[in-house]
């Protein structure tokens, strides 16, 4: 029996999730055409739409549907920057962000001369209101993590809001991470912010609280005109044309209201199945350590160091041993990479090869935190054995 | 796994041994292309997804395992690094050495298998002495040379499953049976760390280009070269002499000077090469013992061996072909036979002219 504990990558189907894909999926009806056919599909997008709106915290005309995360984002960043102020020009860009997020940063830096600030994290990938802060005035966009993909801390989305807003700068949340997991809320979020500026986009995605692959959202403020990355028939505020996805839309609202309706249970009872697996690493591995903040995190997230055990190596061993877990990101031909957030922590590249995340999610039980627990131990004594080896020899 | 037809049958016909097998993608470059081009066959994202599609075939599980490190050092630095230093070095057998049969095997150990399996062409027998290395049935696809550097250790913990294959048409109709898509893949020859196979401008990009002179044995000027490193002992081509032999003859590279940044030509006879020798050498099985030995001798992949007699004295081997090579390079590796079986390899660090050259600008050392 496999142990998935990669929740973060993507987690289960829904059932109920489905079952409104299958239905939406039989219909004909291409939500833009005029006959009725096309209206009815019309009537389930927007009530799909307006049920995300609800769980998201904003108004329906607010809610542009996309391919997913790494779409929002990208529409969100460019389509912010190529809307830019004049007179402004920088991204302000907190180290340890979502690959999504930093290479769509390198290319505007690359291809159209943007500048870019970085902003320091933590010791815990945490951001800080400060440093953030300090790098808005006179930017043309900034972006942040709801809360790390990777570590699990949660950062002060409503400061960094403030902040932004107080420094007039339009502001990107990426979301993708934390949407069904922790409470979110683009309205609050924004606050009282008027015009252009402050929290102007929020990035979430369908697969992480088990919807389908290849749905997500971007939530665009009614104040806000970026500029679109696609041209065509002007569809959802002309900022994403494309015949709609009827079925995706309903699949990702029925999975955001029961992620939305749990929320709080589900964050109770994964924190604790977390606190188990920490606990038994500790008391078998006293020298790992949990890395990102101790408490403020992503209920479901267990990410930790073993020192002298590669995560590559542990994550193969693991999957051997039928438990799947994940050492944060991968190149395109599947090589583990030493994760960047690990190393914006302050840690040395040898650490940030030494990580492996467990993600826990709506189908982990205790017997699964107990399979991997006795796992464990086997694979990072095996690991360290390996790397000890390897390091005599360079 | 390389994605190539080879390593395909290989993990196959090893699944159906009843082994509990792996399937592994070696990373040798974090720069691989994602098309692949040409004939290279390997690092790029496309081989590597052939070689997955093979693994999901055979219902094995299929991982990329990163030496890129190991194999810049051991591989890629070490073969600018004998260039530069005037020799022609052979980086498929360094990989061998030092990357399939070294790292790869560790981790493998390390990890609890057993043995690493590849689609090499040779054979493994067990004789009273220990493990041997033979040549493949198949002398035409027959890869015994490049795995000569194999030593006992080595070979103890590989497992060869084409080596009795009598033909590649074979192992490609069995691959196209087995429903593997790789059955009319191309075979790659060039080497693959070089995108496009143009050896002499990567090297002149990662060593740099300096004229130099090429002189006859005379110490003569006869004509410019813009970098030494570009030359191979025997190369006849593309030497743009300004001055004609005396004698009309073409010449050839017969020694390349890389301090000096000077290359020596002169008369085909004159590459004649009587004895080889080197200090860098392993056994492919039982350890040889010190002394005089006959043997067959091959000093490149695709050479015909040749009969030769052999020393092995204080660290030191020393082989005499029957009839003298027609140009040997510094750095190529020499692998020794007896009969089908590797006895060893050795580098070759020393040659010695089959014939006394009159006016010669110095020993060739």
């Amino acid at each position: 029996m496999t142990v998935y504990l990669d929740h973060a990558a993507t987690t289960p189907l829904r059932d109920e999730a489905r079952e409104a894909w299958l239905d939406a999926a039989a219909r004909v009806g291409n939500a833009s055409s005029i006959h009725r056919a096309g209206q009815d599909a019309r009537r389930l997008l927007e009530e799909s739409r307006e049920r995300l709106a609800a769980t998201l915290g904003c108004d329906p005309i607010e809610v542009v549907l996309t391919s997913g995360g790494t779409e929002s984002v990208n529409t969100a960043l460019k389509g912010l920057w190529w809307a830019r102020a004049d007179d402004t020009d920088a991204i302000v860009l907190p180290d340890g962000e979502h690959h999504a997020t930093l290479d769509t940063v390198q290319w505007l830096h690359e291809h159209e001369g943007a500048q870019v600030r970085p902003v320091g994290v933590d010791a815990a990938a945490r951001i800080p209101i400060e440093g953030f802060a300090a790098a808005l005035p006179g930017a043309a966009v900034a972006t942040a993590l709801v809360a790390n993909n990777e570590v699990g801390t949660i950062n002060d989305a409503a400061g960094l809001a403030a902040a932004a807003g107080d420094a007039d700068v339009p502001l990107h949340l990426d979301a993708v991470s934390a949407f069904g997991h922790i409470p979110v809320s683009f309205r609050e979020w924004r606050g009282e912010t008027k015009g252009q500026t402050g929290l102007c986009a929020l990035s979430v995605s369908a697969h992480k609280i088990g919807g389908p692959v290849g749905v997500g959202a971007l939530v665009v403020s009614r104040h806000a005109n970026p500029t679109a990355l696609l041209q065509g028939g002007g569809q959802q505020r002309a900022l994403r044309s494309g015949t709609q996805d009827v079925a995706g839309a309903a699949a990702f609202a029925v999975a955001a209201e029961l992620a939305l309706a749990e929320q709080q249970v589900e964050a109770a009872r994964l924190s604790a199945l977390r606190d188990r697996l920490v606990r038994g690493i500790h008391s078998s591995m006293p020298d790992a350590e949990l890395l990102g903040d101790a408490t403020d995190r992503l209920p479901g997230n267990a990410h930790v160091l073993f020192p002298g055990a590669l995560g590559e190596t542990l994550l193969f061993l693991l999957d051997r041993a039928d438990v799947c877990a994940s050492t944060g990101s991968a190149c395109q031909a599947g090589i583990p990479e030493p994760s960047h957030v690990v190393r914006a922590m302050g840690r040395t590249d040898a650490e940030a090869r030494q990580v492996l995340r467990f993600t826990l999610g709506r189908t982990t039980t205790e017997a699964d935190i107990d399979a991997v627990l006795a796992a464990l131990p086997t694979a990072v004594e095996r690991a360290r054995a390996s790397g000890a080896r390897a390091a005599a020899r360079s | 796994m390389s994605g190539g037809v080879d390593s395909a049958v290989a993990a196959a016909r090893a699944v159906e041994a009843g082994h509990e097998v792996i399937g592994v993608h070696l990373a040798l470059s974090r720069a691989g292309g994602t098309l692949r081009t040409g004939s290279r066959g390997c690092c790029t994202i496309e081989d590597a997804m052939d070689a997955r599609r093979v693994a999901d075939v055979l219902g094995i599980p299929f991982y990329v395992w990163d030496f890129s490190e190991r194999f810049r050092q051991d591989v890629v630095d070490d073969f600018i690094a004998e260039y530069q230093a005037g020799r022609t070095p052979n980086p498929c057998m360094r990989c061998n050495q030092y990357i399939k049969f070294a790292a790869l095997l560790e981790r493998g150990l390390e990890l609890g298998y057993d043995a690493v399996c590849t689609g090499h062409y040779a054979k493994l027998v067990d004789g009273p002495q220990g493990r041997e290395l033979h040549r493949a049935s198949e002398a035409a696809k027959d890869q015994s040379y490049v795995l000569g550097v194999l030593t006992a250790e080595q070979l103890a913990h590989t497992y060869f499953p084409l080596g009795d294959t009598p033909s590649k048409d074979l192992v490609r109709a069995e691959a196209e049976r087995r429903g593997l898509a790789v059955a009319k893949k191309p075979d790659s020859y060039d080497i693959c760390f070089i995108p496009d196979g143009d050896t002499r401008g990567w090297l002149a990009d990662k060593v740099g280009e300096a004229d130099g002179e090429i002189v006859d044995r005379s110490g003569a000027v006869v004509g410019t070269h813009h970098g030494a490193h570009s030359y191979t002992v025997g190369q006849r081509r593309g030497l743009q002499l300004g001055v004609p032999a005396p004698d009309g003859k073409p010449r050839f590279v017969l020694e390349v000077q890389p301090v000096a940044n000077r290359v020596v030509v002169g008369p085909k006879e004159a590459l004649a090469t009587a004895e080889i020798a080197g200090e860098r050498f392993s056994w492919a099985g039982r350890d040889q013992e010190e002394g005089a030995f006959d043997c067959e001798v091959q000093i490149r992949a695709h050479a015909d061996p040749v009969p030769a007699q052999a020393w092995f004295t204080d660290g030191v081997v020393t082989v005499r072909p029957e009839q003298p090579f027609d140009g040997v390079a510094p750095g190529q590796t020499a692998v020794l036979y007896d009969g089908t079986r590797v006895i060893g390899q050795f580098t070759i660090d020393r040659t010695v002219s089959a014939v006394p050259v009159p006016e010669t600008v110095g020993a060739r050392s």
